[in-house]
């Protein structure tokens, strides 16, 4: 079992409650998709899943391992076999790409190996095999800043997939990407997760890219699970009323549908 | 109808606030006996005038260039190696700073009570080291090792230091901490996550402010050479005592391209660095 979560709940400290009395069991080597409206806590969860969030109720297993009943050193062990893919990827502007991604293993490596990379990176041809992947080797020695949004993402990508973790994590991945570009990048996620074996939950918010990928679908509203299939039993009214907005008029629902095309490559 | 649209919820608040400090400062004028009165005062006026006429012509005997150049690297060397010394503070820095707690990273910044009080005897050590003046440090080293630079530099080593540590570890906080706390949650340690995650932000800005300490330092080394620290405040006062304001005004020049210097250094270093 890669993820066990028992009755979780999760309340912001401005008193905002964005999980409430969450089970879930995400077998390791599966690829699951959460989608949900804005603001259902989709990235509330992949946090806590991320261990980056402490959940305020309930039993959150993850690997194996309660990490929030380990000491501090146990726990940034386990944590490096965690990875999350964050929406806008935090990187320092001035930061190179090759640093950037070579960073995904400094909690593998000791502190003098770290600085050591921070001085002359000591994986090039790692590095750059990652981004190959993305299609973006040549911005190797690029500096951060001088990437678009959808180009950080693929680095966060990168750095993630150089960190080679058994839980991969990502919070609306290739939400900057267009739609032939955000199709490979999931594609590369899936079939790296299925070549390493490895668990990988996403969020996404385009619910097609959801369906053509993974075979398991999480429909999260209002910090609640809606839905948890497969993803050929999802129907168009679980989805009507996953995105159902009664502040909206009538366009906004139209919005979501399943005869939104993908182009493919 | 038309102010409920315009209202702006801030107005009042900003206003109380504006009247506040002003009476806060309005008896802050009176305890500083400030009488501006006194600088028109016709003594006074001819005292002052006959102490800037001996200005004209600046000293440039061989002889008082030579002393004046010594004096100079003398004062760079005070400064430079006191802020050396102080950069001692760099390990005080990390200590005290919130930017590098593990809690903080999944507690949306705060860290936990408990890693908060032990960050304090660290700030309580920089605040006992700056909060005496370092003139009052020079005063007390020179009795302590004698006239001369080392006193001037134990005392910038000291002050400067407690000033380094605390603004240090404020720019660590004040800078974008998402990267090192992505960095700490995918399990690195907190040296490693604030060399990649904070460092490269604050660089240009910890640039700027040690930058800005040195030409302080080189100010403040001045002043405690009037007290026997050597260096250019050591010639100054003999000057002054001499009457001889030809030198003290070449000196001040010297002085005032000595801090032109510093800020196009920092200007450099931070269009390198930004």
């Amino acid at each position: 079992m890669s993820l066990n979560l028992r009755a979780v709940s999760l309340r912001h400290a401005n008193a905002v409650e964005a999980l409430r009395a969450i089970d879930l069991q995400i077998d390791s080597g599966e690829q699951v998709a959460i989608i949900g409206p804005s603001g259902a806590g989709k990235s509330s969860l992949l946090n806590l899943l991320a261990t980056a969030l402490t959940p305020s109720s309930g039993e959150l297993q993850v690997l194996g391992a309660h990490p929030w009943q380990l000491a501090n050193r146990q726990r940034q062990r386990l944590r490096t076999r965690i990875g999350l893919i964050h929406q806008a990827p935090p990187l320092p502007p001035r930061q190179r790409v090759v640093t950037a991604v070579l960073a995904g293993k400094l909690g593998q490596w000791g502190l003098a190996k770290s600085l050591l990379n921070w001085l002359h990176p000591l994986d090039i041809p790692g590095a750059r095999r990652e981004l190959a992947r993305l299609d973006l080797a040549d911005k190797l020695f690029a500096q951060c800043q001088q990437l678009s949004g959808g180009q950080l993402q693929r680095v966060g990508i990168a750095r993630v997939l150089y960190q080679a973790p058994e839980l991969l994590l990502a919070d609306e991945p290739v939400s900057a990407m267009d739609p032939v570009l955000a199709d490979h990048t999931l594609a590369v996620l899936c079939q790296h997760a299925q070549a390493q074996r490895i668990t990988l939950v996403a969020s996404l918010h385009a619910v097609e890219l959801a369906l053509a990928h993974f075979p398991r679908i999480i429909g999260l509203r209002d910090g609640q699970v809606l839905f948890d299939r497969r993803a050929q039993d999802v129907d168009q009214a679980q989805l009507d009323a996953l995105y159902a907005n009664e502040h909206l008029h009538a366009p906004a629902t139209s919005a979501v549908s399943l005869s939104v095309q993908t182009a493919r490559c | 109808m038309l102010s409920r649209v315009t209202r702006d919820p801030a107005a009042l608040p900003r206003l109380l606030l504006t009247l506040l400090v002003l009476a806060l400062l309005w008896p802050g004028l009176e305890h500083s006996e400030l009488d501006v009165g006194v600088l028109l005062n016709a003594d006074n006026q001819r005292d002052m005038g006959r102490f800037l006429a001996a200005f004209w012509p600046l000293a440039h005997s061989t002889d008082f260039l030579v002393l004046l150049f010594e004096a100079t690297v003398q004062t760079l060397a005070i400064a430079t190696a006191g802020m050396a010394l102080a950069l001692l503070a760099i390990p005080a820095s990390l200590l005290a700073s919130r930017a590098l707690s593990l809690s903080a990273a999944s507690r949306a910044g705060r860290p936990k009570p408990l890693a908060n009080l032990l960050r304090w005897p660290v700030r309580g050590l920089l605040i006992v080291l700056r909060s005496v003046p370092e003139i009052v440090w020079a005063l007390l080293f020179v009795r302590a090792v004698g006239l001369g630079p080392t006193a001037g530099v134990l005392a910038i080593a000291i002050t400067y230091s407690g000033m380094l540590g605390k603004v240090y570890a404020e720019i660590y906080e004040s800078v974008d901490q998402r990267p090192a706390h992505a960095l700490m949650q995918a399990g690195s340690g907190r040296l490693a996550a604030f060399v990649y995650g904070i460092l490269p932000n604050a660089a240009a800005e910890l640039t700027s402010y040690t930058v800005y300490r040195w030409e302080c330092a080189i100010r403040a080394s001045v002043v405690m050479g009037f007290v026997g620290a050597g260096g250019l405040g050591q010639q100054i006062d003999l000057s002054m005592r001499m009457f001889a304001g030809n030198e003290v005004a070449s000196m001040l020049l010297t002085f005032l391209i000595l801090v032109l210097l510093a800020d196009q250094l920092s200007r450099l270093l931070r269009g390198r660095l930004a």
